[in-house]
């Protein structure tokens, strides 16, 4: 029998009861949509921060100082003063290490412009805008030979620059750190939140050995940023930064911590991928719900055309004939139901996304998913009635009133 | 408890049959046996020269499909499907396929042989029973069947397309198509050729029907009577 023959057939059965059609549908609908409305509006979430995470740089390894465990005392990150600036041009010197910056960090006043503003001032060295991903919009990075001559060079976020400089070119303008007058040389592009919600953008960097010597006077830098030549290699240099600075601190204890951004992208991931089970489940159960909804309809279908099934074995029809055009019609329901569900969860999320201004990314794999999953709900809850309806005896089903 | 016993009857190609009884004489198992939708427990059935009694379920739906052409008394057409649609049908489950266009081609010669042609996109809510036979006749044509095997075809009709549609039967007769039909009405049967009566389960009479009625005689002869009771 022609597949086209029985789509048209399968057609005119679900139009001659459209509302019936509609309902019978409505499982499939709201569950293929639930799934693809929260997986879109999941990923959409999964992505802003896979975003976020990879925008504080590629292959980024960062040595803290302190650990959380130091001998009796119990600290954290940066809790104790360990790391130097010779720690940093030593950890330089390992293979596979493309850029290093010691980093001191400090909240000051700014001012300029008769202006003032509160803001993070950090001490990097020249790699630092490589290391972060982080490109100059105007101007400059200050050099190795500021670094070296302790130059009061100076590079601002945007929201410094439109805190401070609200309709000037910031670059080439002084900005004063406690009363010294720093030169704006550069200023960030504008790179918006970070993970836990805090302006990246504002922030002044300035070359460390300046904040060391000049703003603040330390010895010890907050943490040194590494960034490695690649992924692949990112556990390796790990080791050897741990392995090399150990030997370094002469300490029996681990006196410092070494993360690095791929164990934070892992943290992130398995959150949505828990999430992504989760959703599984809710689209099994009501694609399971909705397949049950099927076949009782296509068992009320099969006994309400007993005669049209007599007819069509009459003339001809051999058995397996008549199973696959009710499996036809089934999964011509689940189907449909399908594709709207689909339509209306990416719709749902457009409008959420719209309303609470989030991203939404439908991945084409659930799309894929969610299409196929509901044919094969189709085929399974349809298979009995179709069933059913094959194994009729034709005198009695052209008898039937 | 067998409904048909003993019952030996061939049927020669061309013929047209009438088979009668009252209900329970065995007639309707006879048809069921003759229109190969069932099979005897015992003895032979041959069809066309195929030995049907030993056939399984889908080689009895292709001996149907080929083979016979089957009129109803409920004349069973596929509501909400056209007249056109309902005559290609049966060519849905040939096994081997036609295309499309000879599909076509094939059911509106059908209607054409049963005078409906022109309301080929009418469903059969549309149209009158009469005509609702006249498709269910082109139907059962369409797949040129050795035999057309009609059940009770007058039975939902009244007394004057009742002759109209024996007129179809006849025609198509003379034309040589071979024609069983199961009946319980006398004056149905006297159209046909050959009258064969059971009485429970067996055969009590076999003969050839003398003074045939002529389908076209008889509705010359309802006209005049008509318009005779009109100008009284």
């Amino acid at each position: 029998m022609r597949i086209f023959a029985s789509l048209k057939i399968a057609g005119r059965a679900l139009r001659r009861n459209k509302m019936r059609s509609l309902l019978t549908m409505l499982g499939i609908i709201i569950g293929v949509g639930a799934v693809i409305g929260s997986v879109s509006l999941t990923s959409g979430a999964t992505k802003q921060v896979e975003d976020q995470v990879s925008s504080l740089g590629e292959s980024v390894i960062t040595v803290f100082s302190g650990n959380f465990t130091s001998g009796a005392m119990r600290g954290g990150w940066g809790s104790a003063p360990t790391l130097t600036v010779a720690d940093a041009q030593a950890i330089a010197g390992l293979q596979n290490v493309v850029a290093v910056s010691p980093e001191v960090r400090d909240r000051e006043q700014v001012l300029a412009n008769g202006l003032n503003w509160n803001t993070q001032v950090m001490g990097e060295s020249p790699d630092y805008p490589q290391i972060r991903n982080w490109p100059i919009a105007r101007g400059v990075m200050f050099s190795d030979q500021d670094v070296r001559s302790l130059a009061k060079s100076a590079v601002i976020g945007q929201t410094v620059a439109d805190q401070l400089f609200p309709n000037e070119n910031p670059v080439g303008q002084t900005i004063r750190i406690r009363n010294l007058p720093f030169l704006v040389v550069g200023v960030l592009a504008p790179k918006g939140f970070n993970l836990f919600g805090q302006d990246q953008d504002d922030t002044v960097v300035v070359p460390y050995t300046s904040h060391m010597h000049r703003i603040t006077t330390r010895t010890f830098v907050n943490d040194v940023l590494v960034q490695a030549a690649n992924d692949k290699v990112i556990d390796s240099v790990q080791n050897d930064i741990t392995d090399l600075v150990l030997v370094r601190h002469r300490s029996k204890e681990q006196d410092f911590t070494v993360r690095n951004q791929l164990e934070l992208m892992q943290a992130v991931t398995a959150t949505s991928r828990a999430m992504s089970f989760l959703l599984a489940g809710v689209a099994a159960v009501s694609l399971v719900v909705g397949g049950i909804g099927i076949m009782n309809i296509m068992l009320v279908s099969v006994t309400e055309r007993t005669r049209e099934i007599g007819i069509r074995m009459a003339v001809g029809a051999r058995a397996a004939d008549i199973l696959v055009q009710f499996l036809i019609e089934a999964v011509t329901l689940s189907a449909i139901g399908g594709c709207i569900g689909i339509g209306g969860g990416v719709g749902f999320s457009k409008i959420v996304a719209y309303i609470k201004d989030m991203p939404t990314v439908t991945p084409m794999g659930w799309i894929a998913i969610a299409f196929i999953s509901s044919a094969i709900i189709g085929i399974i809850s349809g298979f009995y009635p179709a069933w059913k309806a094959s194994k009729l005896d034709p005198i009695d089903a052209l008898h039937y009133e | 408890m067998h409904a048909v016993r003993g019952v030996s009857l061939e049927i020669l190609p061309g013929e047209f049959v009438a088979i009668m009884g009252s209900s329970g004489s065995g007639k309707s198992t006879l048809m069921n046996l003759i229109g190969a939708l069932d099979r005897p427990s015992g003895g032979n059935y041959l069809l066309d020269g195929i030995d049907v009694s030993t056939l399984d379920r889908d080689a009895l739906a292709d001996v149907r499909n080929e083979k016979i052409g089957f009129v109803f008394q409920g004349f069973n057409l596929l509501s909400r499907t056209s007249a056109l649609e309902n005559v290609e049908m049966p060519m849905l489950y040939n096994r081997q396929r036609i295309a499309a266009h000879e599909q076509l081609e094939r059911a509106t010669h059908a209607l054409e042989l049963v005078g409906l042609s022109q309301r080929a996109d009418h469903h059969p809510n549309q149209l009158s029973g009469g005509q609702q036979q006249r498709v269910a006749i082109a139907r059962a044509l369409v797949n040129q069947p050795s035999l057309l095997l009609a059940d009770e075809p007058t039975g939902n009709l009244d007394s004057q397309t009742s002759i109209e549609i024996m007129g179809v039967f006849q025609k198509l007769n003379d034309q040589g198509i071979t024609i069983v039909m199961v009946t319980h009405e006398l004056d149905v049967a006297r159209y046909t050729k050959r009258m064969v009566i059971l009485r429970d389960g067996k055969i009590v009479s076999d003969e050839a029907v003398g003074n045939r009625l002529i389908a076209e005689n008889e509705l010359r002869n309802l006209r005049q009577a008509q318009q005779a009771v009109q100008l009284a």
